[in-house]
């Protein structure tokens, strides 16, 4: 069931690209009914689970000869994700309904995003999940170098060197742990038993390789432009899932490998970090704090919500670096929380706003009267502040809680200095949302305030946007008020990643 | 019937009226108010009901917890989250305030908001914040009492912001929500480090909650690394909570300026319920604040240090708001900073003598404060929209039902003897504050607030109903540019008002809320007289002892003959400076501003707290965001470009080394190919003359070759 997540997505990218070229409308709706097809293998698959097991989904050989295995496996941290992909899939596609310049091609990438995204939440065989990983990267690039606005060529090309640096660190460990093994296997349990000088340097370059697309300070500089740049789908999925395909390679692949070289010292001390557990997890912090500290003096209203996007996934690397299970399943549910916040976040900046207004820039949107000329999107972002300030009765409050309650057992100060972070998300989400809607101010005299003659004649919010807006809230709300749908997936997996060995209970479909 | 099962209908039928409301369109006022107003009746009802069943537990020893609690998540390992709520005599009389206050304050604002265009979104937020407000006092879980404080943040920005399109009230509604905010990262924290230790955020779990014996003993035995007990960490972390919530010093700035909301929401929310939810905090952990003596027998007279910061704040709270509110002039900014201090003498009461006390006084206060407010309500709607005590005058007059109602509210805050609440209720923490072991100056500092409460309500009174009428009408259609330019000192609340001549008495549905008020300002005192303390002894779980002797006691006798001297001499001294001749003018000065300018102009800006704020937290903060954004700017993106143009570079220089020095010898034998080859290609031009001419030299060669070579032979 899990697996045609992906051979649906990738049908999809085919009849796409058979349509016709010219008429948008078929495009949109077979990317649509492939997105909803994908989201309800991803819900089929959920409801079969039973929470605990690992099941294997497939396991054919692939390339024998260098013990390459095509084998597709799910436990609950890969089901949560695959969950929270098809979502962000349907959002993403409702929102870019606009798009007329090539349609086929923007959903025919799009699509092969989607695909590449399910098949690394889903592979088992390191080999196969690098594969996937760089066919989620390549239409990434596309998307943004043709589709994105504000200096489109430079975003589209930092983010994607990164990822190409990033890929690249993970390759050259993924190899040599393959040739130092000596197993001909590409299985990542077999894999794990590295010595232990070989594991200390290893780490941190699978780690960090990882970790750039997850948004680590410093290497997250990619991160705001590449979102500034992206038209609105493609930075939803950016924030929503490819950010989580990063702290997923973490967890799933670096943490796994390399579970001594993350622990033990090296041996001597700088400024008291001693290990990279304490020196990825004071990175995460900072990136906490840093990121909503700059976030709070943007200009560019997208700018505001991609250096937020930087300041929640630190508290998804601060919970991966806790190694308990109340941390490691609070940074699994925040990756799936801001997967939907901040895609909501971006829809209606992007969608919603600029798509309207032509411009993003707070100066020049407080004198528009945004809140009453379109209340649909005030009111939505009044909600995806409160949800993204974490607020409880919202994704984001259950798993910042967990997050912080699991950095308090590890390292105390740290998780105060997060506190500090979260409210200074605070401040700049309202000064965001004042600014943008709420300012209300007298309309100033004409040419003082440059292109905003035109208030008053935008484009009401259309159906599709309500649609994404109400299924992505929706979605936060469900898992704020009862977490346990997810959580009872999530906890055992974490723990099974924590022990190192992963319950197996063989279902091959 | 068990009422535990079915507590969590109180908070839900608000919140059920909230969502309706939300739902429903635009222009049904009548059944948004109605809605709120039917949830809050029945919420009062069974809160009624909740407070019989508790009453019925009443005479253990013991207050009793009835609790009801559930799971939620998995939270961890093996571990579930569980929440709950709990029935005890603190929440029954919570519940029956919160709802009966709150169901007065919307039928008063069926009448104040009556020409608002966003009517029943009003009302939903303000079903919204009773339904939070509820929550809080039925938790028994502090998560859950920590996400119905959110939601009760949440709602009171969204209540103060309700005009949005005055700058300062949106400016307002930030700062509330940012400076509890502050208090609420302390709260989270203790609870974060409360739930490591303990393992449980439950309050009363049949000996398993974190305020019960087993759990609090083990906290009071843990040390931290600076050498307090983990108990006493945590107590502070939560008390700063309270302390951002209830207005107290050094987080106070946010409460004065919460008054740009709506005034039936400066009632509700930042009078009767709300701010008192740190009051309220503070007394459910009392266990926890209070450890190690309210543990162990022997330790019952060594005083806690959280219970000591406790007094402290309010102590100083109550003088310093005091000395403010004597010099402001905004009929609502008076009130604000007099809640401001009642709220530090209820903590006073409860680091001195214990949740009884200091509940009491909370739950006096909200009747009289809730009433004071709604009476300014009535005066600002009378007065077409004025808030300035200066402008106004002679009211009593055109006001009658209001001011009478206002006199009733002013001496019960004021604490006038034996016949109003306020009295007995601020007697007693009085009374506990000159008992107390530790030290007298709370006490001194209660005394001098409480003679200043009388002073500047006294003024305030005088001011309003006193003298010549100096409202000059008219001018109200400017007051949106004067808000503006004095930043809000004065607010012009509804955009559309009919004007009439001369003030006049609010409708019916105004004033009658004041006169149930009123009834219970004077009356409620006499549940908790120290001859029949019914009150303390029923939330402490006490046998009732009615002792009418205990009036003429020696101590009791003395503070009580002491705060009447001081009632007297404050209403005395407001009477002698502001009612002997009428009160100046508009523009002309104060009576003590003309005594001491300096000083009265150092409280009229309130010490420069909010500059100094301003200066230093949200200067240094701002400067911090742009050196990260500096940062990220020009050193991280910088490093990023010169990598990239140190790659540049050497994509050039490679490029030059290719052309230059690889390709050079292989241009170079290429170059030598080709000239042979050219050399070879004019051998093969095609022409046959040529072709024969070679054929013929080299038959010739050949011949003279083979001669030569015979002749040699």
């Amino acid at each position: 069931m899990l697996a045609w997540t992906i051979y649906i997505s990738f049908i999809g990218v085919l009849a796409v690209m058979l349509l016709p070229r010219g008429n948008p409308r078929p495009a949109r709706i077979v990317a649509l009914l492939t997105a909803i097809a994908g989201f309800g293998c991803a819900v089929g698959g959920f409801v079969q689970a039973q929470p605990g097991e690992k099941q294997t989904i497939v396991q054919v050989p692939w390339i024998p000869s260098l013990g390459i295995e095509y084998h597709l496996s799910a436990d609950g941290i890969s089901l949560v994700l695959v969950l929270l992909t098809g979502l962000a899939a349907i959002a993403g596609i409702l929102f870019s309904w606009n798009i007329e310049n090539r349609a086929k091609e923007f959903f025919a990438f799009y699509l092969a995003l989607i695909g590449g995204v399910y098949g690394v939440f889903l592979s088992a065989d390191l080999f196969l999940l690098f594969v996937f990983y760089e066919l989620a990267i390549i239409p990434k690039y596309f998307l943004i170098a043709i589709w994105g606005s504000t200096r489109k060529e430079y975003g589209a090309m930092k983010l994607a060197l990164y990822s190409f640096v990033g890929s690249a660190m993970v390759l050259i460990v993924l190899i040599t742990a393959y040739v130092n093994a000596g197993m001909k296997t590409f299985d990542l349990n077999i894999l794990a038993g590295a010595s232990l000088p070989h594991q200390i340097w290893a780490f941190p370059v699978i780690f960090i390789g990882f970790a750039i697309l997850a948004g680590l300070w410093p290497f997250h500089t990619w991160a705001p432009t590449g979102h500034v740049a992206a038209p609105t789908a493609a930075s939803m999925l950016l924030a929503g899932v490819v950010m989580k395909l990063g702290a997923y390679g973490c967890l799933r692949v670096a943490m796994t490998l390399y579970r001594q070289g993350l622990v033990e010292s090296w041996g001597f001390s700088v400024l008291g970090v001693g290990s990279w557990r304490e020196l990825f997890s004071l990175l995460a912090v900072i990136g906490i704090v840093y990121g909503a500290m700059v976030a709070l003096v943007q200009q560019d209203f997208k700018f505001v919500i991609g250096y937020s996007s930087v300041s929640h996934m630190g508290f998804v690397l601060l919970g991966l670096m806790t190694l308990n299970s109340l941390g490691l399943s609070g940074a699994v549910l925040q990756m799936f929380s801001h997967g939907i916040i901040a895609g909501l976040l971006f829809a209606i900046v992007g969608r919603m706003v600029y798509d309207r207004a032509h411009t993003r820039d707070l100066a020049q949107l407080q004198p528009m009267n945004l809140s009453r000329v379109l209340p649909f999107a005030a009111v939505t972002f009044i909600i995806a502040s409160a949800a993204s300030m974490g607020l409880p009765g919202f994704s984001g409050f259950v798993s910042e809680l967990q997050v912080l309650i699991g950095a308090w057992k590890a390292f105390p100060t740290l998780s105060v200095v997060a506190g500090v972070g979260i409210l200074v998300g605070v401040a700049y989400t309202l000064r965001a949302l004042q600014k943008a809607f709420f300012s209300d101010q007298e309309p100033a005299p004409a040419g003082v305030v440059g292109n905003s003659g035109h208030v008053g004649e935008l484009e009401p919010i259309s159906v599709p946007e309500r649609l994404g807006s109400i299924l992505l809230i929706g979605a936060s709300v469900v898992i704020g008020v009862y977490p346990d749908i997810l959580l009872k997936f999530i906890v055992p997996a974490c723990s099974a990643v924590l022990t190192g060995c992963s319950p197996t209970a063989g279902i091959p479909q | 019937m068990s009422m535990i099962q079915y507590l969590w209908l109180i908070p839900t039928l608000p919140l059920l009226a909230a969502a309706l409301t939300a739902i429903a369109k635009q222009p049904q006022r009548r059944f948004a108010a109605t809605l709120a107003i039917a949830s809050m009746s029945l919420a009062l009802v069974l809160s009624c009901i909740a407070l019989t069943v508790a009453l019925q537990h009443w005479g253990h020893g013991e207050p009793e917890h009835q609790v009801y609690n559930f799971r939620w998540f998995q939270f961890g390992d093996n571990h579930w989250l569980e929440l709950g709520w709990v029935l005890d005599p603190l929440t029954a009389v919570m519940l029956v305030m919160v709802s009966f206050v709150g169901l007065l304050i919307f039928i008063y604002s069926t009448g104040y908001m009556a020409q608002d265009e966003n009517f029943t979104r009003f009302f939903c937020f303000l079903s919204l914040f009773a339904a939070a407000m509820l929550g809080v006092v039925i938790a028994n879980n502090l998560l859950l009492l920590f996400i119905c404080w959110e939601l009760v943040g949440l709602t009171s920005y969204l209540l103060i912001g309700f005009w949005y399109h005055k700058p300062a009230a949106a400016a307002a509604a930030k700062k509330a929500f940012i400076t509890t905010r502050i208090g609420d990262l302390a709260l989270l924290l203790g609870m974060v480090w409360l739930y490591s230790q303990s393992g449980t955020l439950l309050f009363y779990n049949g000996g398993k909650g974190c305020l019960e014996q087993t759990a609090l003993l083990k906290l009071v035995t843990q040390t931290t690394s600076i050498g307090v007990a983990v108990s006493t960490g945590i107590a502070l972390l939560i008390f700063c909570g309270a302390i951002g919530k209830s207005g107290q010093v050094p987080l106070h700035v946010w409460l004065p300026d919460a008054m740009e909301g709506p005034t039936p929401v400066s009632a509700l929310i930042h009078a009767a319920t709300m701010v008192a939810a740190g009051v309220f905090l503070v007394a459910r952990v009392y266990p926890l604040m209070g450890a190690p003596a309210t543990l162990v027998a022997d330790h019952a007279e060594v005083v806690s240090t959280a219970l000591r910061a406790v007094t402290w704040v309010g102590a100083i709270t109550a003088l310093f708001a005091a000395t403010i509110a004597v010099a402001q002039s905004d009929i609502k900014r008076i009130l604000a900073y007099s809640t401001v201090s009642q709220l530090g003498f209820m903590m006073i009461g409860l680091g001195v003598g214990g949740v009884a006390v200091g509940m009491f006084h909370l739950i006096t206060h909200a009747f009289f404060k809730a009433l004071l407010f709604m009476g300014a309500g009535s005066v600002i709607h009378g007065c077409h929209e004025e808030q300035d005590i200066r402008c106004m005058g002679g009211l009593r007059k055109f006001m009658p039902i209001t001011f009478a109602t206002y006199a009733i509210g002013m001496l019960a805050l004021s604490g006038f003897p034996l016949l109003f609440s306020g009295f007995w209720s601020k007697d007693e923490i009085l009374h506990h504050a000159h008992t107390w072991s530790v030290s007298h100056w709370p006490f001194y500092m209660g005394v001098v607030g409480a003679l200043l409460t009388a002073f500047y309500m006294t003024r305030q009174v005088f001011y309003v109903f006193f003298g010549n009428c100096r409202l000059t009408l008219g001018k109200t259609t400017t007051s949106e540019q004067r808000t503006v330019a004095h930043g809000g000192a004065t607010a012009k609340e509804h955009p559309h008002v009919e004007l009439s001549s001369e003030p006049h008495e609010s409708p019916l549905v105004m004033t009658a809320p004041l006169m149930v008020l009123a009834f219970f300002s004077v009356t409620l005192g006499f549940i908790g007289t120290p001859a029949w303390p019914w009150f303390q002894a029923f939330l402490e779980g006490k046998q009732l002892v009615s002792a009418p002797g205990k009036l003429m006691e020696g101590g009791i006798l003395s503070v009580m003959g002491l705060s009447t001297i001081v009632v007297f001499a404050g209403i005395g001294l407001g009477y002698w400076l502001y009612g002997r001749k009428p009160v100046p003018a508009s523009q002309q000065p104060d009576p003590i501003e003309r005594l001491w300018p300096d000083v009265f102009y150092l409280l009229k800006r309130k010490y420069f707290v909010d500059e100094i704020y301003d200066w230093a937290v949200v200067g240094l903060n701002r400067r911090w965001a742009q050196a990260c954004d500096w940062l990220d700017r020009w050193v991280w993106n910088g490093a990023v470009q010169i990598i990239s143009y140190l790659t540049v570079v050497l994509s050039w220089a490679n490029r030059v080394f290719d052309e230059k020095v690889v390709n050079l010898g292989f241009d170079e034998g290429c170059e030598g190919v080709s000239l042979g080859a050219r050399l070879m290609s004019k051998l093969q031009n095609g022409r046959i003359q040529n072709y024969l001419r070679t054929i013929g030299l080299a038959l010739a060669i050949l011949v003279l070759i083979l001669i030569w070579g015979c002749h040699a032979q």
